[in-house]
């Protein structure tokens, strides 16, 4: 109907109308090009530009990596993925990749969405160390935990687990990788020595093994007490807040080598006698865990400030006590408001764990150094250290991209359904 | 005397100060409310209406005075100040929601977790208190999906949801589009038709005229004038009253 607007009275008798489809401007390959990459003068440029730089670039990556040196690498694999860990003993940290992977697969069968993703992730990554001739026992493990990720998987779609257990059951897992890679507890403060085969002492974890751990110990822990740390801050009673402010302001005031030194050094000084020495393990986890918790809190904090007063005024009114309120409003809206920024954390602290090299664990990091002054190699016109350094490098990334793509899956899916 | 005035007076409250620091924002304030009834409070910008009702659920707290709410002093006894809570259902200008959390589960939330009902039991009625205020196929969206007539309508839900014996409204429709306002006010003026007690803090003069049992007129923190709506509207006394009315009926 034409719109007749002239006339000083005038009804539209069509309303409502039914609605359209928007108009189809560009269309195909020819239209997406146009539209995206030479919409303009300026922007032509720019995609020449960046289009030659890419060109160098890769073709230039392609040749170093096909003709690189990799044999250092290939042949260290072992070392790379646990350190030192016993040959004979192996069986042991392969029972924990296949507690994570059925786990895993439970959860993404459960939970779907971002464990979903995970999920597909450690599926790929199993999946190819099961083809790749990383030695036939090992591609069996690999091939076992693929296959248990898929049956937890059809598990956990099929049969409703309570969340409750499944939580629960990682919340154990975390003792229980420790007591499946030590081979027993050993906890000389309470008196604990029991064992199921010969301990594995920790000076003999490393690799990629070491630095998982490191990280998700470090996570884990520092995630609650972040938490406790960023609530104490606001608390009413000076005691706790000032202990709060004045603990974040000072480990943030001190970088972590520091830190990771004087859990080398002066933990013990802290701890009730009797509790005898950690191990270098335990002193590197606490350091990192502590630092971590720190910068967590702050971020904690602005996620709180940014929950309107409203919200608190409408869970006093509903009745709910003081820690209901925090639990199934407040917490839950501050967390989802800084998840890029608690996840950038974690990624960063994966990242940290490399410093543990320098207090002398086997991590990753340490492991590179280590083979790069194997005695094999001293020889090779340019050294291996481009080699080594390269594929640690693609190590973190491939995991650090993989929780960065979690985050933003998580934000979305927390998104609330808000109105486009 | 007193002990009968308990049973009919749902709540009462006697010579209630309140300051900010050193604005005196409630001065004298005494009111009390019968059960079934509906007061609505009127009067100016800063005249201190939140802050009276607000100090009813101790949203705001009182420095001196006296406030009983269905025989339970408000005092600094958390027990007490979570009894009167949930006989007290509250509705916010602006809705105040749990963004996070779908239609239903903020309607349930609360009746599970401070009642103690069973979820199925809370979902069922929470069912029925949609139906009531008229959108039962919008529980499974978020807040942020539904127009601010239909947010408030779920408010009004949530607070029923806990059972109350009373509900306070701040200015209910003051964040609303003309064409939601009557929506919401259709659900109070049932609310009030089903026996509910409610002090409701509003500048819609057609539903004062309409469903209140009284009127109260506040200005500067205090009470100036309290009478039914034909006293109000036909023959009121004091000179800021009048003031008042003429500004706003005008
Ligand atoms: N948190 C506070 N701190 C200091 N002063 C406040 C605070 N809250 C309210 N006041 C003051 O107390 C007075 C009464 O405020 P109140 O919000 O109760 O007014 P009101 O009658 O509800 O007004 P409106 O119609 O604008 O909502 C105002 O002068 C206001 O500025
Ligand atoms: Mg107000």
């Amino acid at each position: 109907m034409t719109t007749e607007i002239r006339s000083t009275t005038w009804v539209n008798t069509d309303h409502p109308a039914p609605a359209q489809k928007p108009p189809v401007t560009e269309v195909g390959v020819i239209g997406w090009l146009r539209a995206n990459l030479f919409s303009s003068v300026g922007n032509t440029i720019l995609t020449l530009v960046t289009a030659v730089a890419l060109y160098f670039i890769v073709t230039g990556l392609v040749r170093w990596v096909s003709g690189a040196f990799w044999q250092p690498v290939w042949e260290n694999r072992k070392l790379f993925a646990v350190g030192l860990y016993p040959i004979a003993q192996m069986w042991q940290p392969a029972a924990v990749l296949l507690m994570v992977s059925a786990l895993f697969g439970l959860s993404a069968g459960r939970w779907g969405s971002i464990m979903r993703n995970l999920g597909v992730g450690l599926a790929a990554l199993l999946l190819l160390f099961a083809i790749i001739p990383i030695g036939a026992q090992a591609q069996l493990v690999m091939a076992a935990g693929l296959g248990l990720l898929l049956i937890g998987y059809i598990a956990g779609a099929r049969v409703p687990i309570a969340s409750r257990w499944l939580a629960l059951a990682w919340v154990l897992s975390m003792p229980a990788t420790f007591i499946l890679l030590a081979g027993g507890l050993n906890l000389p403060a309470l008196g604990v020595r029991w064992q199921f085969v010969p301990f594995v002492e920790v000076n003999l974890w490393g690799g990629l093994m070491l630095t998982m751990l490191l990280a998700v110990v470090g996570i884990a822990l520092s995630f609650p007490i972040g938490v406790l740390l960023a609530l104490g801050r606001r608390s009413k009673l000076p005691v706790i807040k000032w202990f709060c402010v004045g603990y974040i302001e000072l480990i943030r005031g001190v970088p972590l080598i520091t830190l990771l030194f004087m859990g080398m050094t002066m933990l013990p000084l802290f701890l009730p006698s009797g509790w005898g020495n950690p191990s270098l393990l335990v002193r590197a986890m606490t350091a990192i865990t502590l630092f971590s918790a720190a910068y967590l809190a702050e971020n904690v904090r602005g996620g709180l400030q940014a929950i309107p007063k409203g919200q608190y005024e409408a869970a006093d009114a509903l009745g709910l006590s003081a820690f209901d309120s925090l639990r199934f409003i407040i917490l839950p809206q501050a967390l989802t408001k800084v998840i890029p920024a608690i996840v950038g954390q974690f990624i960063g602290l994966f990242k940290d764990t490399s410093l543990a090299s320098l207090v002398g664990l086997l991590e990753l990091v340490a492991v590179g150094k280590a083979v790069i002054q194997q005695p094999e190699w001293l020889g090779t016109p340019g050294g291996i250290a481009r080699e080594v350094y390269v594929f640690i490098a693609v190590v973190f990334f491939v995991f650090s991209y993989g929780m960065s793509f979690a985050s933003r899956k998580l934000e979305s899916k927390l998104g609330f359904g808000k109105r486009q | 005397m007193a002990g009968h005035a308990e049973d009919t007076d749902i709540i009462i409250v006697r010579n209630v100060n309140k300051w900010y620091g050193d604005f005196h924002a409630l001065k004298n304030v005494s009111l009390t409310v019968k059960r079934k009834e509906v007061v609505v409070i009127i009067g100016p910008s800063g005249s201190g209406k939140s802050t009276f009702i607000r100090t009813i659920n101790r949203l705001e707290e009182h420095q001196s005075g006296e406030i009983i709410v269905d025989g339970i002093p408000l005092t600094h006894d958390v027990r007490n100040i979570e009894a009167i809570r949930m006989e007290t259902g509250m509705v916010f200008q602006q809705f105040n929601l749990f963004p996070h959390l779908t239609v239903l589960q903020n309607i349930t939330l609360a009746p599970i977790h401070v009642r103690k009902m069973k979820k199925k039991d809370a979902e069922e009625r929470a069912m029925q208190l949609l139906e009531r205020v008229g959108i039962p196929e919008q529980a499974h969206k978020y807040p942020g999906q539904l127009s601010g007539g239909q947010q408030q309508r779920v408010a009004i839900a949530r607070a029923l949801a806990m059972q109350p014996k009373i509900m306070l409204f701040d200015e209910p429709t003051s964040a609303l589009d003309p064409e939601m306002i009557r929506e919401v006010l259709e659900v109070m003026e049932e609310l009030a038709e089903s026996g509910m007690t409610m002090v409701v803090v509003t500048h819609e003069m057609g539903f004062a005229k309409g469903v209140a049992d009284r009127i109260v007129f506040m200005d500067g923190g205090e009470i100036v004038e309290i009478g039914t709506p034909e006293h109000f509207f036909t023959d009121p006394q004091h000179d800021r009253t009048k003031l008042f009315l003429q500004q706003i009926l005008k």
